[in-house]
């Protein structure tokens, strides 16, 4: 009787432990009064530091928006926002453990990372092309036969990559390097012939860097790449204040603004104007905001 | 803790296409041992001529010997290899500069990793045979020059085979060490296991069976080194000679 009872105590609190399984961010935030941000360093314009070492950008600043939401809704103006940085191999971990509550950075939607967590409506979209440097021949990924490929570990761009030259037989030497500025580094000191990211991020690169007239960006698009900020996975709560942050954003025209302060006008630190007009694409997506993550959906 | 546990995520074709997860890990272990083999070939080498010199008494090369020694010593083993890998080849003559880095990979990450890493072991090669072969009363090196043997004999003959029963202990965590120092060639591009361990954890978001994996291979590998070194020590053993047995301190002479 005694075991019997025994067993069904200890039971119910497994079970009671298994049912607690869904992320309760807005409970967390309420209970810590911390709002995590996850942050990317050298994800130029979406998510970078400036020269104080503090996180700025386009994603971050829409993050900034749904923080504001968020201390709404939960009536606590006193609710602290800390900034953590995050690096493309291990923004989705901490993400899913609880060190951030939502990733603001250059992160791709796609969906084999939607079985590990969310995503809020696409906010920017690009696509996958090689950068090099001028002179060097090399137009498309053919050409990068015999020669030697570096992309950033943890992204969709070398996985695509390393797919692409085993499926194709494209003999191309692939390496990766630890960041993007490190990856751009091997680019600009020969080791590497080119780097392969998303566009954006390498226009960024490229006008941040010491002689940006040496470096091109290939034409071809290797693929479409729809980001979206990040939030942990079956926490319908959260992800739904989050999204209608996004949506209104998007409704009442204010992402335009958010669009113009970071891609056509000079941003901190050098006070360079990145010059990228929003893609029809985005525009699209703006009109009929969605987090969908098939690729054909952002054509 | 939402985890999604897949041990068969082993078995999965890694993106690519050479093979299954395990095969792919399991490269990684060649091109860790390779890289700790030959930087370890580099370290005793070089570590075992430079204590050496540092004992032979002559004011010059002791001050060589020392700078070269600190140099690689107080300097992070992951800076040393950055320098090793970005910094050397624009600091040589631009064709020199330019040869390294056409070197393909994975060559152009092995190379530096094994001159980075042989090098930094090489000074703690060196300090060890240096303590040992001060732990050797002057009276053997004394009574080897008074009997007529020449400096180089007497370091044959006399010194050396008493200093590597000494040191055959420390030399064992040196090379221990030196394996897993390989993993810091991860951040220069060289896919060992720690790298394809942590390209399999972002391939597959699997990420305690991947580190399960390289931890239990990098604990297998040591293991073994510990064991063939401690067969090594019993059939080198002297009996009576310092050093001989460790369990019982027996006065030298």
């Amino acid at each position: 009787m005694k075991s019997i009872k025994f067993a069904a105590i200890a039971g119910a609190a497994v079970l009671s432990i298994a049912g607690v399984s869904h992320a309760d961010t807005l409970a967390k935030i309420g209970e810590s009064g911390v709002i995590t941000i996850g942050h990317r360093d050298a994800s130029i314009p979406l998510s970078y530091y400036d020269d104080q070492q503090k996180p700025i950008g386009y994603s971050v600043e829409i993050c900034q928006r749904v923080a504001e939401a968020i201390k709404t809704e939960l009536k606590r103006p006193d609710i602290k926002i800390a900034y953590q940085l995050v690096t493309s191999a291990n923004r989705i971990p901490l993400l899913a453990n609880g060190t951030i509550d939502i990733e603001c950075g250059s992160t791709t939607n796609n969906a084999e990372r939607q079985k590990q967590v969310s995503y809020l409506p696409t906010t920017f979209v690009t696509a996958n092309r090689l950068m090099y440097k001028k002179g060097s021949g090399i137009s498309v990924i053919a050409d990068m036969k015999g020669k030697t490929l570096v992309s950033t570990s943890g992204t969709t761009n070398i996985k695509q990559v390393t797919q692409m030259n085993a499926d194709k037989n494209l003999g191309i030497n692939i390496t990766t390097a630890n960041g993007h500025s490190e990856s751009f580094l091997m680019v600009e000191t020969g080791r590497a012939a080119a780097f392969a990211m998303d566009d954006i991020l390498l226009a960024g690169l490229i006008a941040t860097s010491k002689n940006p007239s040496q470096f091109e960006i290939s034409k071809e698009a290797l693929s479409v790449e729809p980001y979206g900020i990040m939030v942990r996975k079956d926490d319908p709560k959260f992800e739904a204040l989050a999204g209608g942050v996004v949506k209104d954003l998007m409704k009442s025209g204010e992402i335009n603004n958010i669009y113009s302060k970071w891609f056509l006008n000079p941003i901190p630190p050098k006070n360079i104007t990145m010059n990228v007009p929003m893609s029809p694409n985005l525009k699209k997506v703006i009109t009929n905001p969605t987090n969908s993550p098939d690729p054909a959906a952002y054509q | 803790m939402n985890y999604n546990w897949n041990w068969l995520v082993f078995f999965d074709l890694e993106p690519g296409a050479t093979g299954t997860y395990l095969s792919y890990l399991f490269g990684g272990l060649g091109w860790t041992v390779m890289a700790a083999l030959a930087s370890w070939i580099l370290a005793l080498s070089l570590g075992t001529l430079v204590g050496v010199l540092r004992t032979l008494g002559n004011p010059v090369l002791e001050k060589v010997c020392f700078v070269y020694v600190e140099l690689f010593r107080n300097v992070p083993l992951l800076v040393q290899m950055f320098l090793w890998y970005f910094v050397l080849p624009e600091l040589l003559p631009p064709q020199m500069g330019d040869a390294i880095k056409q070197m393909p990979p994975p060559w152009a990450s092995l190379v530096p990793a094994v001159l980075c890493l042989g090098l930094f072991t090489s000074v703690r090669v060196a300090e060890q045979v240096r303590s040992g072969l001060s732990a050797i009363p002057r009276g053997q090196k004394m009574a080897g020059m008074a009997i007529g043997l020449s400096t180089w004999q007497v370091y044959r003959y006399v010194l050396m085979p008493i200093v590597t029963r000494i040191i055959l202990p420390p030399l064992t965590s040196e090379f221990l060490n030196c394996t897993k120092n390989t993993s810091l060639a991860l951040t220069i591009g060289l896919m060992e296991l720690t790298a394809r361990a942590r390209a399999m954890q972002e391939f597959t978001f699997q990420v305690f069976e991947a580190f399960a994996a390289a931890t239990l291979i990098y604990f297998m590998v040591n293991i073994l080194v510990v064991l063939l070194s401690r067969r090594l020590e019993s059939r080198l053993r002297i009996p009576g000679l310092i050093g001989s047995d460790s369990s019982r301190i027996t006065a030298g002479h």
